[in-house]
């Protein structure tokens, strides 16, 4: 790529970006979200198959339909249940990334 | 789009589990070649935001909403193989940790909204932008267009696996027209979000989204001397 761009965004700050972004997106925003189902579960509904659904496995689970148990306030409740999801999935999708890429440098070998 | 047990039979929940094995498989080797150490970190952002996304449901009118997929939005971002891994991490999440998706039905959510989203989406912005001029503002609206022809495919796929493996005896014209037409509509939610993502990093760093890199290389090398580099 060329170095010839006057200055270039760190990727530093471009990443602390995104990072805020989606936690405030799945904190915050996300209490605001429409309660209607979605596109399937309307379908189903209307179509006459949502009864088929059966339980989720981990419907009992402390973050199920993410909402975090114990925490009685709603908006909270669900807030940290998005930051906690967030949280895990930038740590394992990016762990994945980091032991499939390809390393420039001789780093540490997990893989 | 999260399909919860039950609505399709065993056979075929093994059947896209299956696929999905394969799929989440070849995807790890072919990342690799899209994987450094700057783009692995992203891919790990990406996933977040895709999963952030997820929880914001729209209105799409009639009682319903949709939400973003972002099979299309990953791929562009960081190319295919890494956005099916990156859907993959999110779904699976998802399933256990927040009962959303069946557990038997992880494989097909993982066909309906890791692969098929991913390889629709990336293909027609890739198509896209193989035919259009080569210019860096057409990755949004080529990724745009992909992500919001990803949603009624997926759609399609699900009636599709409903007409070999449902559990209720309903129509088929009836459901692949309903599940169509309300997911023409979330199309085009995920079309404005992905438009809006795509966006923000190509106006800062456009070196860092994998469907622009072929757009900027290519122009880096056209010899003009009066025109620099966007």
């Amino acid at each position: 790529m060329s170095e010839t761009e006057k200055k270039r965004v760190p990727f530093k700050w471009v990443a602390v970006v995104i990072a805020v972004v989606a936690l405030l997106l799945a904190g915050v925003v996300s209490y605001y979200a429409s309660a209607h189902p979605d596109g399937l579960e309307y379908v189903a509904g209307r179509t006459g198959f949502l009864d088929s659904a059966s339980e989720h496995g981990t419907a009992d689970g402390p973050l199920a339909d993410y909402g975090t148990k114990g925490v009685d306030n709603e908006r909270l409740s669900g807030g940290l249940a998005g930051v906690i999801g967030t949280v895990v999935v930038l740590l394992l999708a990016g762990g994945l990334a980091m032991v499939v890429r390809r390393r420039s440098s001789s780093s540490t070998d997990e893989a | 789009m999260h399909v919860p047990d039950g609505f399709l039979d065993a056979p075929t929940s093994i059947a896209t589990g299956a696929v999905a094995v394969v799929a989440v498989g070849v995807a790890l080797r072919g990342a690799r070649r899209e994987l450094d150490d700057k783009t692995a970190p992203l891919a790990g952002l990406v996933a977040a935001f895709v999963f952030a996304t997820q929880m914001l449901n729209f209105p799409v009118g009639a009682g319903t909403s949709g939400h973003l997929m972002g099979g299309a939005l990953a791929a562009v971002l960081v190319g295919p193989w890494t956005g099916v891994l990156c859907v993959s991490v999110v779904l699976i999440v998802q399933s256990l940790l927040f009962a959303d998706g069946g557990i038997t039905a992880l494989g097909t959510n993982i066909l309906l909204m890791a692969v098929t989203t991913v390889v629709v989406g990336w293909v027609v912005s890739r198509v896209l932008l193989k035919v259009l001029p080569k210019r860096v503002g057409l990755v949004a609206p080529a990724a745009a267009i992909g992500a919001f022809v990803s949603v009624p495919a997926a759609a399609l796929v699900f009636t599709a696996l409903y007409a070999v493996g449902g559990t209720a005896d309903i129509s088929l014209t009836t459901l692949a027209t309903a599940m169509l037409g309300w997911h023409t509509l979330i199309g085009l939610g995920e079309g404005v979000i992905t438009f809006l993502a795509v966006g923000a990093i190509l106006s800062v760093r456009p070196d860092l989204v994998y469907a622009a890199r072929g757009v900027i290389t290519e122009r880096d090398l056209v010899i003009k001397p009066k025109e620099s580099v966007a």
